[in-house]
């Protein structure tokens, strides 16, 4: 039976900019955000790879992307353009952390 | 302080436990991770901001299969579940101590905490016993997951033989107020079962203690909570000294968001808000409407008491993107405060023209951080100036607030009659490093920054001179503000105002009640 979802790709990249990079609070968001899509979805540090699946914390973690890194996303198979977006905009938006600065030395 | 019967918490042993079938030993590792998960997941519903943060982390990590693929691995090639599931999170665990990111080296702790959890449901013998309430728990350290299955509700201490007093578990025991020592170095095991009085603030544990003991502890007990009491009765009423010399009592802050549910009869008014924060965000620095707003609802709360913000007090060693240095030798002694600013003039505009807009709501007053020479001051008025006619010509409703200035840099100090500033705040922390050439978080030198050394004490004895001559006031908002045995010194320095923390306003306002400043100095 031929498959009609033929592989929609998408691949995309941007900066994390957040201050502690992909740590654990943003990797268990990005792996939440990355299960709502049923196509897969993989990250990495190059646009060469390794490839790690997006949907596992255990493998994102292992990354230990820290903050000035570039990550790449890839997705392939249904709405793998909406899945791609929505991971590069979530990293963009510094996993809505508001106010992720470091620990405050009292300046005063 | 408290007292209770000692409960060793033993770390988990790692029985050899002899392999079944690898059927057997399958299903007995899928059971504990199920029933570690569950344990997890239910801490997980009563905790809040980063306990939350970090069950939500644990959760994560064991709903994921990649975690234990490699011992179920080992498991059908005969090895016993324990051993398996031991040897799979050591490889994971040694993967983030290797980390030169102290972050992720960190959450190997967190991955020790899930390995002892699962291995504790492996164990024949479950160690995880129920633990009284009460109990003054000894164990070498205390993973977070296990400090919140305890109860503290009805008392308890943690007594610890290895542990750190920044440590999380550290933080949220001083937030419910859990007596906890740490570092206690003995071993621990013989101390079951026996009674224990713990004071963490003296750092005594005292075993098997006798009558005598008991009731002198109980007496020092009842005292402290009296004292505590005490101290936040003086909360609500003004600053006075005992010669009756009243003393502004201000507040330092960041945020309308921390100002919530604070009553501002406690103050005199805000002395310091640190702009700085606002520009931390994901999205970058806020634009005019986003500071002006924020700025108006921090007056708003002041109904009509002073409020004075300082500027975007950024720099190398608090990076913003875009903004600030890198690369610097000593971010220290870099661009930043003002240096920062004057280099971003349309940065400085925005938001100084978001000020002069807050002003109209209320006593705003515009603070510099940082500042050197008395040309950084005239550079900023002019700023201040251009951002005025700007607004007006936007007809956009504004006023001109007052322009001060920090002293923290020696050369301000000490040439403080140089700079016609409508007012000065002592910036003590600061201050204190740059004089005393020691930074307070090293810790070989960290006693020598101290504020009450003498050379601090007299610049800031001739600053608040000078204010008193120049009829400019003259206010203090570092750390030593807010610290009973340093105010007695600052008003005897000369300082009638002080800024300090929400939480240091009761303490602060009771030390100021026991200065006499008609006593000479002790």
């Amino acid at each position: 039976m031929k498959d009609e979802t033929a592989a929609e790709q998408a691949t995309d990249h941007t900066e994390l900019t957040n201050a502690v990079g992909l740590h654990a609070r943003p990797s268990v968001k990005l792996t939440q955000l990355a299960k709502t899509f049923d196509c897969r979805v993989e990250i990495a540090l190059s646009v060469d790879g390794p490839w790690v699946d997006a949907k596992s914390p255990v493998k994102v973690m292992r990354v230990k992307a820290p903050r000035g890194a570039v990550l790449y996303v890839r997705a392939s198979g249904k709405n793998a353009r909406a899945a791609a977006a929505a991971l590069v905009g979530l990293v963009r938006d510094g996993f809505g952390e508001a106010m992720d600065q470091p620990a405050d030395q009292s300046h005063g | 302080m408290a007292d209770g019967v000692v409960t060793v918490l033993r770390a988990v042993e790692r029985p050899r436990r002899k392999a079944g079938t690898p059927a057997q030993e399958a299903a007995a590792l899928k059971d504990a991770l199920e029933q570690a998960l569950a344990e997890i997941e239910a801490l997980a519903r009563g905790a809040i901001c980063d306990a939350s943060d970090m069950l939500g982390f644990q959760a994560a990590m064991l709903s994921d299969d990649e975690l234990s693929r490699p011992a179920f691995e080992s498991i059908s090639a005969g090895e016993s579940a324990s051993a398996a599931w031991d040897a799979a999170m050591a490889v994971e665990i040694a993967g983030y101590r290797d980390s030169q990111d102290a972050y992720f080296s960190a959450r190997a702790a967190d991955l020790e905490d899930i390995r002892d959890r699962v291995l504790g449901h492996l164990a024949p013998a479950a160690d995880g016993a129920l633990i009284p309430g009460g109990s003054v728990v000894v164990a070498t350290d205390l993973p977070l997951s296990r400090f919140l299955g305890i109860d503290w509700e009805t008392g308890g201490a943690i007594v610890l033989t290895e542990g750190s007093p920044t440590s999380h578990v550290a933080m949220l025991a001083r937030a419910r107020r859990v007596p906890m020592v740490v570092g206690l170095g003995a071993a621990a095991d013989w101390m079951s079962g026996r009674e224990a009085l713990v004071d963490a603030a003296s750092g005594e544990v005292v075993l098997d203690p006798t009558e005598d003991t008991r009731n002198a502890f109980a007496a020092r007990a009842g005292r402290a909570k009296a004292a505590a009491a005490a101290t936040t009765a003086f909360r609500e009423r003004p600053a006075v000294t005992k010669d009756g010399t009243a003393i502004s009592v201000n507040l330092n802050a960041a945020s309308a968001e921390e100002l919530e549910g604070i009553d501002p009869a406690i103050c005199d008014g805000i002395g310091l808000v640190r702009t700085e924060l606002m520009f931390y965000g994901a999205g970058g620095p806020p634009d005019e409407e986003a500071q002006y707003e924020a700025y108006r609802r921090i007056v708003a709360w002041a109904q009509g008491r002073p409020v004075t913000i300082r500027t975007l007090d950024a720099g190398g060693d608090k990076p913003i993107e875009g903004v600030t240095m890198s690369g610097e030798s000593n971010p220290f002694l870099g661009v930043r405060g003002i240096r920062l600013s004057l280099r971003h003039p349309v940065l400085f505009q925005t938001q100084l023209r978001a000020l002069a807009r807050g002003a109209v709501h209320g006593d705003l007053r515009v603070m510099l951080p940082m500042v050197t020479v008395p040309e950084e001051l005239e550079a900023a008025r002019a700023l201040l100036d251009e951002a005025m006619t700007s607004l007006a010509s936007d007809r956009i409703p504004a006023a001109r607030p007052k322009l001060g200035i920090m002293i923290e840099v020696p050369a301000a100090a000490i040439g403080v009659d140089l700079f016609d500033a409508d007012f000065f705040s002592i910036g003590s922390n600061d201050l204190t490093q740059y004089v005393t050439a020691a930074g307070r978080d090293i810790g070989a030198v960290a006693d020598l920054a101290d504020p009450l050394n003498p050379a601090v004490l007299r610049l800031i004895a001739s600053v608040a001179r000078h204010g008193r001559e120049s009829g400019r006031e003259v206010s203090l908002c570092g750390d030593a503000g807010g610290e009973p045995r340093a105010i007695s010194a600052l008003l005897r320095a000369g300082l009638r105002s002080l800024s300090v923390a929400p939480q240091s306003v009761a303490a602060a306002k009771q030390a100021i009640a026991a200065v006499d400043l008609r006593e000479a100095t002790p």
